[in-house]
């Protein structure tokens, strides 16, 4: 029997995993797929929102801003990559300027620090490539970049290591309210567990209406990607958002914390809860938007495209808190954009329900730090070679695009919560992630893989199930003992 | 810091043929660095044969290629490190690499010859809609899985793109016993050998469809199903011509990319086209002593001419290290690709070092028939040579001599198009 069972490894479930590990309680993560960070939170903008966007006084413009003013320190903690590079929100012509101004007074009363209107030459000083048919432009300080992956693994180890037990490839499959805990029937097996976490991502209205008569409804919203090369990262150096316009939302522009550029998204409401497929059609609405606020967008240097589905809730508001005719059973339903911004703040807000209404203590010895992995590049000549003498494997070189080493990838799989998959490997160290798109390594990283979890090559699968990465040997079809054919 | 006089970065056909050179021009002091754990480069990975018959006039397989190279450097004593991968060079020429024995470390080159060959485009730079599952290989990480690890990508196969790999890779899924129900060409002509599309298509009944293209992806654990569709004059997909097909795997041999990285950190000047350095006539890049040679250059459709050109390569850099090369220097002629011609390789020549007899390598962009290489020097056509068929899949060479080159004293530019007539 646990305590406490969150349903979800995503960034919100991690975030409130991890706030949890605080406390005295038996916590743990059911997942559905192999892996934290695997739905919603790795295919997103990788943005950490000022907070202006919101309604005033909603659940999510609250959310938002405390989460963004919780992320340095969090950053800092936990060891992932976080930079305030702040972000403008452009406004190409006249007659929307008062739709900027509108902005501007949503995030004062928001409570966003910094924020300033700039004319369209001021913005254009502090970014060239912003289109010349500029009218004014938001900007906003605060406004900063994540890495959504390293976040999420970086709140997943360390509630592991502070006593969060994480369940993967185990999917939900019904849940029983008996009369003092929930019974969760899972594919592997029944799970118990007084209080339940709802983090569900996509499926949060799924799990809910499992035990709620008040049904709400999640739908997959798509949003197409483009990546760009390291080359292209300097484009811009602050995000660069559309003022919504009568023609639609707009999209962004932005670095990423690896120094890429990131174009994106689209929003196509679809029906399959896994329907992350991009298409020709949002592939072409990205080039044509992108390229009105922004100039000479070297699309030419995409190295991969992608889609991610946020859970959007029909209110457009965060279902945080516990559900009204399922006592013991709290939701953090209904967390699209600004939700990884909001994440440390959500992970704030349910421990703090759960604490009070379970009647948590404070865990002596929490450990509230985590070093994440560490990275050579990051040494100087001589540590480096310290640690290749200490670890010859910090100086063999797997993935060239992104200047892996095989050392990154040893430890990504034996830490906390570590990696299984190429996938997962990737999230972790970035492997395959560059502009060869895993060509050169992945042969390579399979072979690692295989040694270090002592599985064989067929067995090593791009993000577990069916997803193997190769079918079998060769000669196989020859037939055993060298027969046939 | 070590010094060696010549630093050879990549011990593939490219690397090993440059080392061999300059050490029969009498340098000794030459270093091959290798970022694998054999010499041989990605012929190591080739196992069939068509190697060689220019350079050896016999077929050999890659690995046979690349051991007759292999024996030529170690009887020569050519020093080499595997393992070692070189994370920059600066314009001093200072390399500095890092193996596990070493850790990082720097040397001072006297000369550097860029030998690091190209890597193949991805699924993502060609912005193929749709899911993606496992089972999207590039043809040479399925060639790798399958000859090196003795892994099978999959069982029933679609390949995208008609490049030298993609074919070989077709029949060699073929031969383990996958099924290749078809390849498909975005252009109207194929991107590789006419005896690849023989001997890998053709001999096995696999169709090659010309202008055609994948323009959906399935399956979103593993590989499902992709569509083809035909696609018009620009490229764009034909509504109403999709196909649907059943498949495990999809291999791309989409185009090889030179690996550049480096020599664009050190500041050499790039050729947007060949994504190559831009060399002279000494296959010298804008950074003086420092070369290039084989497919980080250019990518090149038969090896023997990689082993030719990484050979002169070798030699001129001996002569730098000797200080001859710069002794002389006459006139800087330009060499101009136009009209059918995508580039040419060397883009310069100076007059005062050029050899007697100097090959210009090129690709045409579009098929030819019946039509003629022609040279011209500044408005004057010089040569005028008929060539039954030219495709983008094989290169073409002119020769030029430097005698006549000589003859010329008011020569600004040397211009290679191709002519109907």
């Amino acid at each position: 029997m646990y305590d406490i069972c969150i349903i979800g490894a995503g960034v919100t479930g991690c975030a409130v995993a991890r706030e949890l590990s605080r406390y005295e309680a038996k916590v743990c993560v059911i997942e559905k797929c192999e892996d934290v960070c695997c739905g919603t939170s790795k295919a997103n903008s990788a943005i950490v929102h000022a907070g202006f966007d919101a309604p005033e006084g909603s659940l999510m413009a609250r959310m938002n801003v405390e989460g963004n003013r919780m992320m340095d320190r969090l950053a800092r903690e936990l060891d992932f990559p976080f930079r305030r590079n702040g972000s403008l929100v452009v406004c190409m012509n006249e007659e929307d300027l008062p739709g900027l101004q509108a902005l501007y007074d949503r995030g004062m009363k928001n409570g966003v620090e910094g924020l300033r209107i700039l004319s369209g030459e001021e913005a254009r000083e502090m970014e060239p490539n912003l289109s010349d048919a500029l009218a004014g432009a938001l900007y906003a300080p605060s406004g900063g970049i994540v890495c959504p992956f390293g976040m999420t693994i970086a709140l997943a180890e360390n509630a592991n290591v502070n006593g969060v037990e994480f369940q993967f490839d185990t999917e939900v499959v019904k849940i029983r309210k008996e009369e003092q805990y929930y019974g969760i029937e899972t594919n592997r097996g029944l799970v118990e567990s007084r209080y339940v976490v709802n983090a569900a991502g996509v499926y949060a209205d799924v799990i809910h209406n499992m035990v709620s008569g008040r049904k709400i409804k999640i739908t997959p919203r798509r949003g197409d990607y483009y990546l760009l090369d390291h080359s292209a990262g300097n484009h811009v150096t602050r995000t660069i958002f559309q003022l919504p316009t009568r023609l639609g939302k707009g999209v962004l522009v932005s670095p990423t914390v690896h120094g890429n550029l990131i174009v994106g998204p689209t929003a196509i409401d679809v029906e399959d809860r896994e329907g992350t497929n991009t298409t020709r059609e949002g592939m072409d609405e990205l080039a044509v938007k992108a390229g009105m606020t922004v100039k000479n967008l070297p699309l030419g240097q995409v190295i991969t495209s992608f889609a991610g589905l946020r859970a959007h809730e029909e209110g457009h508001e965060f279902i945080i808190g516990e559900a009204e005719d399922a006592k013991q059973f709290i939701d953090a339903a209904g967390i699209e954009s600004p939700g990884l911004s909001s994440a440390p703040a959500i992970g704030v807000m349910v421990a703090k329900l759960l604490r009070e209404r379970m009647g948590l203590w404070e865990k002596e010895g929490f450990i509230p730090e985590r070093k994440g992995i560490l990275n050579p590049a990051e040494l100087g000549m001589e540590e480096r070679n310290a640690l290749i003498r200490e670890k010859p494997a910090y100086g063999t070189i797997v993935c060239r695009c992104e200047s892996v080493t095989e050392g990154e990838l040893i430890d990504a799989i034996h830490r906390p919560v570590g990696a299984r998959s190429l996938d997962g490997i990737k999230r972790r160290t970035r492997t395959g992630m560059g502009r060869c798109q895993a060509g050169f390594c992945s042969p390579r990283t399979m072979e690692i893989l295989a040694r270090e979890l002592g599985m064989g090559m067929e067995e090593i699968t791009k993000c577990g199930g069916s997803s193997a990465v190769v079918m079998g040997r060769t000669k196989e079809s020859m037939g055993k003992g060298g027969q046939g054919l | 810091m070590r010094s060696y006089d010549i630093v050879v970065i990549g011990g593939g056909p490219a690397g090993l043929a440059a080392a061999a050179s300059a050490r029969k021009e009498g340098i000794d002091s030459i270093l091959i660095l290798e970022r694998d754990k054999e010499l041989g480069g990605i012929l190591n990975q080739c196992i069939h044969n068509g190697f060689g018959l220019h350079t050896f006039q016999e077929e050999l397989t890659g690995p046979e290629y690349a051991g007759r190279f292999i024996d030529i450097v170690k009887e020569l004593g050519i020093p080499y490190a595997l393992h070692t991968m070189v994370m920059g060079i600066s314009r001093e020429k200072v390399v500095t690499a890092m193996n596990r024995e070493e850790g990082m470390f720097q040397i001072q080159a006297g000369a550097v010859i860029l030998a690091m060959g190209c890597r193949e485009r991805s699924r993502g730079a060609l912005n193929i809609p749709g899911y993606r599952p496992a089972g999207i290989f590039s043809a040479g990480t399925a060639q790798r899985l399958v000859n090196m690890e003795g892994c099978m990508p999959g069982r029933e196969v679609v390949i995208l793109g008609s490049g030298d790999i993609g074919l070989i890779m077709a029949r060699r899924m073929t031969l383990e016993g996958a099924k290749v129900k078809v390849v498909a060409e975005l252009m109207p002509y194929s991107g590789g050998l006419k005896r690849n599309i023989v001997q890998c298509l053709d001999d096995y009944g696999i169709p090659l469809k010309l202008c055609h293209t994948v323009v959906d992806i399935r399956g979103k654990e593993r590989l499902q199903g992709i569509t083809l569709a035909q696609v018009d004059e620009k490229g764009r997909p034909i509504p109403g011509t999709q196909e649907e097909y059943s498949c495990d795997t999809l291999l791309l041999s989409v185009g090889l990319i030179p690996e550049n990285e480096l020599s664009r950190d050190m500041g050499v000047e790039m050729d947007p086209v060949t994504s190559g350095p831009v060399v002279n006539e000494s296959l010298e890049t804008s950074i003086p002593g420092v070369f290039a040679c084989g497919n980080v250059l250019h990518v090149h459709d038969l090896v023997d001419y990689v082993s030719q050109e990484a050979g002169r390569a070798g030699t001129n850099a001996a002569a730098f290290v000797r200080g001859e090369l710069h002794k002389d220097s006459g006139r800087t002629i330009r060499i101009i690709a136009t009209e059918g011609v995508r580039y040419t390789v060397p883009r310069y020549i100076d007059d005062a070092r050029m050899e007697r007899l100097l090959t210009v390598r090129f690709r045409v962009g579009a098929v030819f028939r019946d039509s003629y290489i022609s040279v011209y020097y500044n408005d004057e056509r010089v040569m005028h040579r008929k060539k039954r068929i030219m495709a983008p899949g094989e290169m073409e060479e002119v020769v030029l001599q430097k005698e006549k080159t000589a003859s010329y004293p008011d020569l600004e530019r040397i211009t290679i198009k191709i002519e109907k007539e």
